[in-house]
This record gives structure tokens, sequence and C-alpha cells, in this order.
């Protein structure tokens, strides 16, 4: 693999590849930052990949009281899925059962589109008759009573079909320590970058997939040529002073939301520097024919 | 352009019909053809050059200088622009509108914004009795739009609303938001007796309390809601006193419990 060397990193010359995916977005309030953030941690539960969660799901950022509608703290959270119907699915689903549960818990849309997803009016419902409508300008909200008081949810938000999936970076380290460093580097440094979330644990994933398998049934298995266990088989992605791989995988809103979010993510990698952090940069690809969108790294290079 | 001013010259001798002086139905008119539009409800013929000094503008903002309770259907159906009214007019004030701001320096009469759709109706003075309620024989009110009232209103404000936000800043009389469908009716001042009287579903907010209360509506105890801070930030912008108003606590009365029982009041917590 050609490279290149910044900051005594090395930077291959390859490129991410990306997929288009439906999208959503809410704002989840609660009388505290810490009650905001459970229930958006609870919705975004087994919200990892597509491939067996349905949806991707994480929080883009905190908004602060005077950037919600209720004027209490909240969290913005970003859903994707492959299609609308699975994304409304999921979204009445993970709202229904990880927000409205949550203590003092209010949803509203976070996105404004021609077209919608059912929120409130999916979840109003569980009123059996005592929910209330109420039309506020061009805003239409349900309040569901709840036995801590009510349940405010505004009845729909928007859809995007221009929304990415899969955009990512992959990390290589001497140690698996420094290889995480890097990797909260480029998770702290994303977190910062408005409409794109990072669905893995803690932003990382450390069991990179390719397509296909030896076992029938199966349409991914383990990323065999980045795994350092196997580094001596003759078809290893990896170089002999490479002892971890961790993986970024970001979706985002727009295509440019990716495009900055990896930008991102690899100034702070290169910024902590080969010592502490990783010595070599990857990117994910299936050879460019699947996904419409190429992420080139030396193009995102600050 | 200018807005289109009428001047009145003097005090009408008979009722009437402001409903062809909308925004809309001017749209397009020469200065002669505004003049010859007919307002008399009688066989006494009655024109508007005849009751009013016209300066020529757009017709998408009608300015009308001089009011009187005669004035019946000021802004009626009225579909957008703005029409402001210095002075005072009759009934159906605002009636059968869906867009446009419709301002009355004076006081309005009965019936005003009834069977409203859209727009904004902004009254300075008082309003009368049945303030967006049905004429006789319709089945529902008001059913969207704002309506704003600094003064007080008359009996049965908001009798069977349906949609929209009735803001009085002062007092109402007896038997305000009688029937809702549904809708919101905000009270600054105090209400006369039996609010909510029959009412299905909606909110009404009386911030002063009311001279009775119906004993068919129970009480749900004091609660904070976000509900509140929703409505009081979409009120902000047409009545701060209002909007300061609701942000506290509120007693909660679930009723009218003499139909179906799915209305609230909110009350002063004590």
């Amino acid at each position: 693999m050609q490279h290149l060397i910044v900051n005594g990193i090395r930077v291959d010359d390859t490129f991410a590849e990306a997929f288009g995916m439906r999208a959503t977005a809410l704002g989840i309030t609660a009388p505290t930052l810490p009650w905001a953030r459970q229930a958006a941690t609870s919705m975004s539960g087994f919200g990892t990949s597509v491939i067996g969660c349905g949806a991707e799901v994480g929080i883009d950022r905190d908004l602060s009281a005077d950037e919600t509608p209720d004027g209490r703290p909240g969290v913005r959270v970003l859903l994707f899925a492959v299609s609308t119907a699975e994304l409304q699915k999921q979204l009445q689903n993970r709202v229904g059962q990880c927000v409205l549960t949550s203590p003092g818990s209010a949803c509203y849309a976070g996105l404004e589109t021609e077209e919608t997803l059912k929120l409130g009016n999916a979840l109003r419902f569980f009123g059996d008759g005592w929910q209330v409508a109420k039309r506020l300008g061009n805003k239409r909200y349900w309040r569901v009573p709840v036995m801590d008081g009510e349940f405010v949810c505004e009845a729909t938000t928007g859809v995007t079909k221009t929304a990415v999936g899969g955009g990512n970076i992959i990390l290589m380290g001497a140690s698996a320590e420094t290889t995480l460093a890097a990797a909260e580097a480029a998770v702290a440094a994303i977190h910062k970058v408005p409409d794109a979330i990072m669905p893995f644990p803690g932003g990382v994933a450390r069991s990179g997939s390719k397509v296909g398998s030896k076992y029938k049934g199966a349409s991914a298995s383990t990323n065999d040529a980045y795994c350092p266990t196997l580094k001596g088989k003759g078809d290893s992605a990896l170089d002999s002073d490479i002892a971890s791989v961790l993986e970024i995988v970001i979706d985002g809103l727009t295509p440019e939301s990716v495009g900055n979010a990896m930008k991102a993510g690899l100034a702070a990698v290169l910024a902590l520097g080969p010592q502490r952090g990783a010595l070599r940069i990857g990117a994910g690809n299936y050879g460019g024919k699947l996904g419409p969108h190429h992420y080139h790294l030396k193009e995102l290079l600050p | 352009m200018s807005a289109l001013v009428l001047t009145l010259r003097q005090a009408p001798a008979q009722r009437l019909d402001f409903a062809p002086l909308t925004p809309n139905q001017l749209a397009g008119k020469s200065e002669a053809e505004i003049a010859a539009v007919p307002l008399n409800i009688t066989r006494e013929r009655m024109r508007v050059g005849d009751l009013f000094k016209l300066r020529m503008g757009d017709p998408g903002e009608i300015v009308i200088e001089g009011g009187s309770d005669r004035f019946d259907c000021v802004g009626c159906a009225m579909a957008g622009g703005a029409l402001r009214i210095d002075g005072d007019v009759g009934a159906q004030a605002g009636r059968l509108m869906t867009g446009g701001k419709l301002t009355i320096a004076g006081n309005a009469g009965p019936w005003a914004a009834s069977g409203m759709k859209g727009g904004t109706l902004e009254v300075a003075g008082n309003a009368g009795e049945r303030l967006g309620g049905p004429l006789a024989g319709e089945m529902a009110g008001m059913r969207g739009g704002v309506v704003v009232v600094h003064g007080d209103a008359g009996a049965r404000a908001a009798d069977r609303l349906r949609r929209g936000t009735i803001i009085v800043e002062g007092k109402v009389g007896s038997h305000a938001g009688s029937r809702m469908i549904a809708g919101t009716l905000l009270v600054g001042g105090r209400a006369g007796p039996l609010p909510g009287y029959l009412m299905a579903r909606g909110t009404l907010v009386c911030g002063h309390g009311c001279d009775a209360l119906s004993p068919t509506f129970a009480d749900c105890g004091v609660h904070d809601l976000v509900a509140m801070t929703l409505l009081a930030d979409f009120v902000e912008p047409y009545s701060t006193t209002i909007a300061r108003l609701l942000r506290h606590s509120w007693r909660r009365l679930l009723g009218d419990m003499a139909v179906i029982g799915k209305g609230e009041i909110f009350y002063p917590p004590v």
C-alpha cells in the first residue's frame, strides 16, 4: 500500500467507501442533562450496525436549555436505517421503549423536512384516550399522561434520504494501549462535528468486517487482513510493527458531515503522533464498486 | 407601495356589511372600483366612496381611519394581507378569516372571530359575546388561527372552539369555553361563573380564577407541565403578560364530567 507520512504517521493512499442511508434526528429533553443523556443512551443501545440492529443510533451532541423547545437541557440523537419503513419502525420502538419510559423526558423533531416520520402520532396511543393534542403555530404536540406527569412528544419528525453511512478510518498501532489512545482522540474530536455519529461502542469498532464468509448464511465475517494475530499470512494488510487495529465508523446526515468528521478524526490522530497513538491510518472500502461515496484520506488531511 | 387608507367622513346612518373590504377582495381594483363597492344592507345605497375619503395605495394593506359599532363583518373571510381599523367595529369581525392580520384599535362586537380558520385577529379594546363562537345552527366555532383581546371578552368566549388559540388579557363573562371541542382559551383576568360549561376537550386557563366553578370539574392537583412552557413560548409574541402568567405551576381540573370530561381547566394553585 502506498502511503504518505504525516507527523511520523503513515497514511495509506486509500479511501473510505460509504453508502446512502435514510436518517432522522430527535431532540430529547429532561429536567437535567444526565437524565436527557440517559434517555438518549438507552435509545442508542443495540444500535451499532444495520446488519444486526435494524438501525445505527448515536448521540450527536448536547443541547443547551436555550436550544430546546421547552427550555430544558437536552440531547440530539441521530438514527440511520436502510429504508424509510425500517427507520419508522426503529424510531417508534426505540422512542416508545427508551424515551417515553425515561423520567421527565420529552421528545421533539430534530430535522425539518417535507416528508415526515410519525413520532407522537405513533406513540399517542399509549395514552389510551387520555392523550391530548396541541397545535401551536405549525407545530403539533401530543401530551400523554404518564406516572410522573406528562410525556410531551412532537407529532412528527423529518427524514432525509441523502444521509451517508459507513464513513470510516482504520487506526493501526504498535500496541493495544496506543491504538486505543488514538481511537479515543479521534472519537473526542468527531463528537464536536455536527450531524455525525459514531454508532459503535464508545465510537470504536474492534471487529471490523469484510463482506462474505466461508460459511453459508453469514453475510459478513472478520476482516482477517487486518487481524494482527494473522499478520504472517500472505494476504495480510498489516506491517510487522502493527499489533492492534481499531476502526471508527461514521454516519452523517449529509455527505459533507461525514467528510468533516473523518477530517476531524484524522487531525486528532495525527496530532497525537506515532509514539502515543497510531503508527498508520487506513480506511475501509470494497474496491469502490458498492458505495457511491468515496472519501480519500489524502484529501482529508489537515 | 403605501397602504390603502380609508378615512371616515361621518358616522353611518345604518348598519353596514364590511365583508367586501378585504385585501383579497380589493386586489387588482382601481380607486374608482373600490369607491363603488357597496356596503349597505338596507335599501339606502351606501358605497365605500360615500362613507370614506380614499387615499389609494396597495390594497394588500388597508387602513380604516375611524370606526363604528355599526361596521359589521369587518375582515370577514379575509385570506391574507393586513387590515387595520382605528376604531370600534360591530358584529362578526374576522368571521371565517383564513389568513392575514386584522387589527382593531377599539372594541369588537359579538361573534368576533366566529368560525375563524387561520390568521391573526387582534383587538386592543374589548370583545363582545361569543368570541370565536359559531352562529346559530353551526356545529363548530373557531377552528384555527390566533385571537388576541387586550381588554375583556363577553359571555361564552370560545364557544364550541375546535382548534386555534384565543387569548384574552382581561376578564371574560360567564360560561367561557362553553361546549369547547378542542383548542385553547387563555384568560389573564377573572372568568365569570361556570367556565368550561359542557366542554368536551380542549384547554382553558383561568389566570385569576372564576366567580363560580362547576362541580363537574375534578381536581387533579397542582403540576409543573412541560406543555405550559411550550404554550408560553408560543404566546410570547402575542402577549407577554399571558406568557409570563403561564410560566408557573397550575392546578389541573378535568372536565366537564357532565359530558366526556376530557377537557382541562388550569386554575391558580391556591
